[in-house]
């Protein structure tokens, strides 16, 4: 597998990172306190923080991640984002923005500690901090690698330059830099992909052809004829679809507590709409991030649905192999080398890179804010000057990079580390939704309860591990390291449910304890915090397109539409 | 706000589709047989010019309005 980049694709490339860092120089003069660098100084429209929103989940692995399901899966990858994700970013935008926008507080983690106490918040901001350098190296070493296949850059070479990249511009910028370079990754993608899918389209015949072609790639595995393009027909039983996932599964664990708990407590995307420079202008930005992620499917699933319905015409010529299968994640490279003339190639690679780069980005600024404001103001050094912790800020860009770096020779050098790590965050992430929930919408939670909640939820998801194994796996890393007592069809499916029964545990534990201790917050503390304590936003006199309700619900009937055209 | 965002998009999609229909007006045909003997530089550039200058127009508004 081999690209070859034209001068003129290697001119628009080099033209986006002059483009990317010229926006940071000009912003640093505009970074004059703390607030402007972690929070944009709350001044971001919300068509800005909006889009921003859905690039800052945008990065390389969803793009390159979700065409391989969709070649491996066919079109039930959809429900990563008509089940996984339009739901739960509706609710954040109607119900629980007005908390985190209105608390002012800085951070997710913040916002823990306003309504519960220190050592929820404590939890929260050390395991999200070490998540997310973590996460921003593993997209570090996965652009080097990519780079090495395809161009046959120098997988150093790579690590430095994505890595200096992406430093200056935050260095300058902060989450300003951030979220504006976001916006300009959104539009290379939308201009980058949708050629390709295009003409991958039309070489194949359009939809009802690739239907068609479809039907041998369903069959050759196994499955009835319609597995590839008719996402809910098949989830009666696990045994019926690729992913092994029947509708239970996927409605509660992906569609409830994976989705809710990524879109709802994730501060790489929360971050974004707290930039916002109004309530209603946060509060309308997940919304107006859920039109696009309504519709990407058609720029990254479809393509690899195209990919390997012309594979199987083809004799599995089309894909290259890896360990005796399709090698899924080369999807979009091949599709990029087959279709794109030089020119467009540039615009789709730099799609591409710069996806990759984002999804770096936004991990160091959540990070760095999350390490000034909870971790170092917190414990470290409170009570400094403004200045000082811009300073700050601007170092744990540094040394946040740094251990990136750190983290992608870590990923190049021994895979188990990473994997085992991945799972550990799995632990962490899965109970988190509960919390918030109650934290939200129950005002006797109590800080004893949500952490020991917390805590309880993520040590079930741990024995839930133990307990589950996918398929013929050996105990181990997947699963059943304590005894395979319950089997899955893949880990995909073994996933979920250990979501379900972290959040469950994380539910029912908060709610005992809470109902165990006395209130550590009294009713006027909690003002602006919990639901029946804040008083209810008025929006009477905006146009109905700018009403959040109103909208939240026209896009989820629009998601509904989607479900049943597809179904 | 900071800076309109939509002067540096309006920028960077002028000078792409600009880049890209130059490119696509005077290149070889032979160039195009990969995609489906489209001359997708030309017409892609086409769109790409017309965003950005949309994006520049509406930048250039904004900053009409404001003093």
């Amino acid at each position: 597998m081999h690209i070859e980049l034209g001068v003129l694709d290697y001119l628009i490339l080099l033209t986006y990172f002059v483009f990317v860092i010229g926006i940071g120089w000009v912003l640093k003069r505009q970074m004059k306190g703390s607030t402007d660098f972690f929070l944009s100084g709350r001044s971001i429209p919300a068509w800005v923080t909006g889009l921003a929103f859905i690039s800052a989940n945008l990065g390389a692995q969803e793009v390159i991640g979700m065409a391989a399901s969709g070649a491996q899966y066919g079109i039930m990858t959809s429900h990563f984002y008509w089940v996984g994700a339009i739901p739960a970013m509706v609710f954040l935008a109607v119900f629980m923005m007005p908390f985190y926008y209105g608390s002012k507080a800085r951070s997710v983690p913040e916002y823990l500690k306003m309504r519960f106490d220190e050592k929820t918040r404590g939890l929260n901001a050390i395991s999200f901090a070490v998540m997310t350098v973590f996460s921003s190296g593993i997209s570090m070493y996965a652009l080097a690698r990519l780079l090495e296949i395809l161009l046959n850059w120098n997988f150093h070479f790579s690590i430095v330059v994505s890595a200096v990249v992406v430093l200056v511009y935050i260095f300058l910028g902060g989450l300003t830099s951030a979220i504006y370079n976001e916006v300009l990754q959104f539009f290379m993608i939308v201009f980058g992909f949708a050629p390709l899918v295009f003409l991958a389209l039309k070489d194949i015949g359009g939809w009802s052809a690739l239907k068609e072609k479809l039907i041998p790639v369903a069959a050759g595995q196994g499955y009835a004829a319609g597995t590839w393009t008719q996402s809910w027909v098949h989830m009666n039983n696990v045994k019926d679809n690729p992913m092994g996932v029947e509708w239970m599964g996927m409605v509660m664990g992906l569609g409830f507590v994976l989705s809710f708990g990524y879109w709802c407590t994730d501060f790489l995307v929360v971050q974004r709409a707290m930039a916002a420079n109004s309530m209603s202008a946060a509060r309308r930005t997940p919304l107006i991030a859920a039109i696009p992620k309504m519709l990407f499917p058609a720029l990254v699933i479809l393509p690899g649905m195209i990919a390997i319905a012309m594979d199987y015409s083809s004799g599995m010529q089309f894909l290259p192999m890896k360990d005796g299968a399709p090698d899924y994640n080369m999807t979009i490279p091949v599709l990029l080398a087959k279709y794109l003339p030089t020119g467009l190639l540039g615009i789709g690679f730099t799609a591409l890179m710069a996806s990759f780069m984002s999804g770096m980005a936004g991990n160091v600024t959540a990070f760095n804010t999350v390490w000034t404001y909870d971790i170092y103001q917190s414990y470290i050094a409170p009570n400094k000057s403004d200045n000082h912790y811009l300073w700050m800020g601007r170092w744990a860009t540094v040394f946040g990079i740094l251990i990136s770096i750190g983290c992608a020779y870590l990923a190049a050098n021994f895979n188990n580390i990473m994997d085992m790590l991945q799972l550990v965050f799995g632990f962490v992430n899965a109970p988190l939704f509960a919390t918030f929930l109650l934290g939200m919408f129950w005002k006797r939670a109590t800080g004893h309860g949500a952490f020991f909640g917390l805590l309880g939820g993520m040590i079930g998801a741990a024995v839930f591990h133990g307990l589950a194994i996918p398929g013929s796996a050996t105990p181990g890393i997947k699963g059943g390291w304590i005894a395979p007592h319950f089997h899955f069809n893949n880990s995909m499916g073994q996933n979920f449910y250990m979501a379900i029964v972290a959040w469950t545990t994380c539910f029912l534990l908060t709610i005992a304890i809470s109902l165990a201790t006395k209130s550590n917050k009294t009713e006027e503390e909690l003002k602006g915090l919990v639901y029946s304590l804040t008083p209810k936003i008025k929006s009477g006199d905006e146009p109905w397109f700018k009403q959040p309700a109103i909208l939240g619900i026209v896009i989820l009937a629009a998601t509904v539409a989607l479900n049943i055209i597809f179904w | 706000m900071k800076f309109d965002l939509r002067l540096p998009i309006g920028l960077l999609f002028s000078f792409y589709g600009l880049l890209l229909v130059i490119f696509g007006a005077c290149s070889d045909p032979k160039n195009y047989d990969r995609s489906l003997h489209i001359n997708v530089n030309l017409w892609w550039g086409i769109v790409l010019l017309v965003f950005g200058l949309g994006m520049l127009v509406l930048a250039l508004r904004g900053r009409a309005r404001k003093p």
